[in-house]
């Protein structure tokens, strides 16, 4: 049951316990035991909404920022890892393989906002090596969900 | 100027749910519970297949049995979800939809006069096409009260000595109802001991949700005397593309060949392409479609209760066939007057059959948001004629 909780959370967040159990065919006690326990184990981390900041103001830039570390002795990557994440204005960071190390998302309110990050505090850094910084200039889909409209229904409406 | 219309043809009657669609079209803004085909796009691999299958300039005619590694493909595809062997070189035939098979099953097996059991409520072509092959078409009508499963006491008591083909429509559309092992089993024994044959329409057969499909196939004695088909429409969500397959001993589907050769050719080519994708990596595209109907499925049971609406609770396809009895109406006058005075489309049962008589074709192939939406319509409908009923 987890799995398929899970499966429709990801997807709508907002879902009434009830509905949730009526979907599943079992009790809204036991749906609400089930996700209590995931957000307890850390299974469910986070609800979150999915926005299109472009509908809503100019004024905003993500950034995708590929960085070359030195991985420390006893530590490997994690404690370069934790420097960049405590900061508020990153996303994420992802540990990838490949040609370079970590991977990180940034939102920033201008170009020069990001620039200034990686500047100063990125690269200032002594465990990184080098970044290079890739803006995003257009959201095609995002966790799933295509930005554009949704398409109409094109079925004859009997059949 | 002579007549220049066949006899037989214009005896033919519309069907009905042509009829309820001509009334649908004239309204604006209506919400549709009416369509029987999957509200999802083909899945992109699949597409993209065929897309590719277009770029490469694959154009031509397939061999009239369809292509090989299709052939092969649903042969194999037969073997793991029934356990059933066919060779995919005599006994596997590609067709337009599974509406073709369906239409040259019958013409291959029944002479002028032969009968063909057509149970019912279901699916509105076995009846003209029986009666185009020159059979007389002899329905069986299910009953709610068995949750519209066939017996074999309704085979029996429409036996005659001319009596050849059943016609099995499980997973059925419009009921939803399956029939499970045990029900096969005791069917298959009354068709072994009187000889009779089996077109079994397993178009569904993906969609089911309590437990596996059951084929009669699967049952001993059975696959030598059933035309097996099923197909790509419901099962992938690919419609549009129509191609579907019959699976049948060799003696029948040689004779069943001759007839798709010289009326069709082939089933189209872009859509055998993409179906072999479909086959070899669509497995867990139909498990998400499943388990998205299913919680559609639920939802309605569930929507139904709340607002003490008669019906059973339907394991397959995905329709649910609610009994609006109580109202003292007929399925037309209540599916009409729904649709007038909430603008909701729904198909009266009686689109399928006589018996469909007193029940409401629902099909939940549509978005949660607008099942939710359309059962607060019916919700505020159905207590309307309550009140209506008391005065």
């Amino acid at each position: 049951m987890r799995e398929e909780i899970l499966s429709i959370l990801e997807k709508n967040s907002k879902i009434d316990l009830n509905e949730l159990a009526v979907l599943l065919g079992t009790t809204s006690e036991n749906v609400f035991n089930e996700i209590a326990a995931m957000e307890k184990e850390g299974v469910i981390c986070g609800y979150h909404t999915l926005i299109d900041w472009d509908k809503i103001s100019e004024d905003k830039v993500t950034a995708l920022i590929e960085v070359r570390v030195t991985p420390q002795r006893g530590q490997g990557f994690d404690t370069v890892a934790e420097r960049i994440y405590n900061y508020p204005e990153v996303n994420s960071v992802y540990l990838i393989s490949g040609g370079f190390d970590l991977l990180i998302t940034l939102q920033g309110k201008s170009l020069k906002e990001v620039s200034l990050f990686v500047s100063e505090k990125l690269s200032a850094l002594d465990t990184v090596l080098s970044t290079s910084t890739h803006f995003i200039l257009k959201k095609y889909k995002d966790h799933g969900t295509i930005m554009s409209a949704k398409p109409k229904d094109q079925r004859e409406v009997l059949s | 100027m002579r007549n220049p219309l066949s006899k037989k043809i214009v005896q033919v009657k519309p069907s009905g749910i042509r009829k309820f669609f001509d009334l649908v079209s004239e309204m604006d803004d209506v919400i549709s519970l009416g369509v029987g085909e999957p509200d999802f796009d083909t899945p992109w691999h699949i597409r993209d297949e065929g897309i590719y299958s277009l770029s490469k300039g694959k154009t031509f005619y397939t061999s009239n049995t369809g292509l090989k590694e299709l052939k092969q493909e649903i042969s194999k595809y037969i073997k793991r979800t029934i356990n059933v062997d066919y060779d995919y070189n005599s006994e596997v035939l590609v067709t337009v939809g599974g509406s073709e098979a369906i239409d040259i099953a019958l013409r291959a097996m029944t002479d002028e006069g032969d009968e063909v059991l057509i149970p019912q409520p279901s699916y509105v072509s076995y009846e003209p096409c029986a009666f185009l092959a020159g059979a007389k078409p002899v329905i069986i009508n299910l009953k709610g009260e068995n949750n519209f499963k066939l017996t074999p006491k309704e085979i029996l008591e429409n036996l005659t000595a001319k009596t050849k083909i059943l016609i099995l429509p499980f997973p059925n559309n419009p009921t939803g109802a399956v029939m499970d092992k045990t029900d096969l089993e005791a069917i298959a024994k009354v068709i072994i001991e009187n000889d009779l044959y089996v077109i079994s329409d397993e178009i569904y057969s993906e969609l089911t949700y309590s437990g596996k499909h059951r084929s009669i196939v699967s049952i001993a004695g059975m696959k030598e005397r059933t035309v097996l088909i099923n197909g790509f429409s419901k099962s992938f969500a690919m419609t549009g593309w129509r191609l579907g397959y019959a699976c049948a001993p060799k003696n029948i589907l040689e004779q069943m060949l001759k007839i798709h050769q010289y009326a069709i050719m082939c089933a189209p080519t872009t859509s055998q392409y993409a179906a072999v994708e479909a086959l070899k990596n669509g497995e867990k595209d139909v498990e998400e479609m499943r388990r998205s109907y299913n919680h559609r499925r639920r939802f309605l049971m569930n929507a139904f209760k709340e607002m003490n609406l008669e019906c059973f609770e339907p394991f397959g396809a995905f329709y649910v066939f609610p009994c609006i009895k109580e109202f003292g109406m007929t399925s037309e006058e209540f599916a009409t007057r729904f649709l007038t005075e909430e603008k909701v489309a729904t198909v009266p049962g009686t689109a399928f059959g006589d018996s469909g008589e007193g029940y409401l074709r629902i099909s939940y192939a549509y978005s949660l948001e607008t099942l939710k939406i359309a059962m607060g319509k019916l919700k505020k409908f159905v207590e309307k004629l309550r009140k209506e009923k008391i005065k």
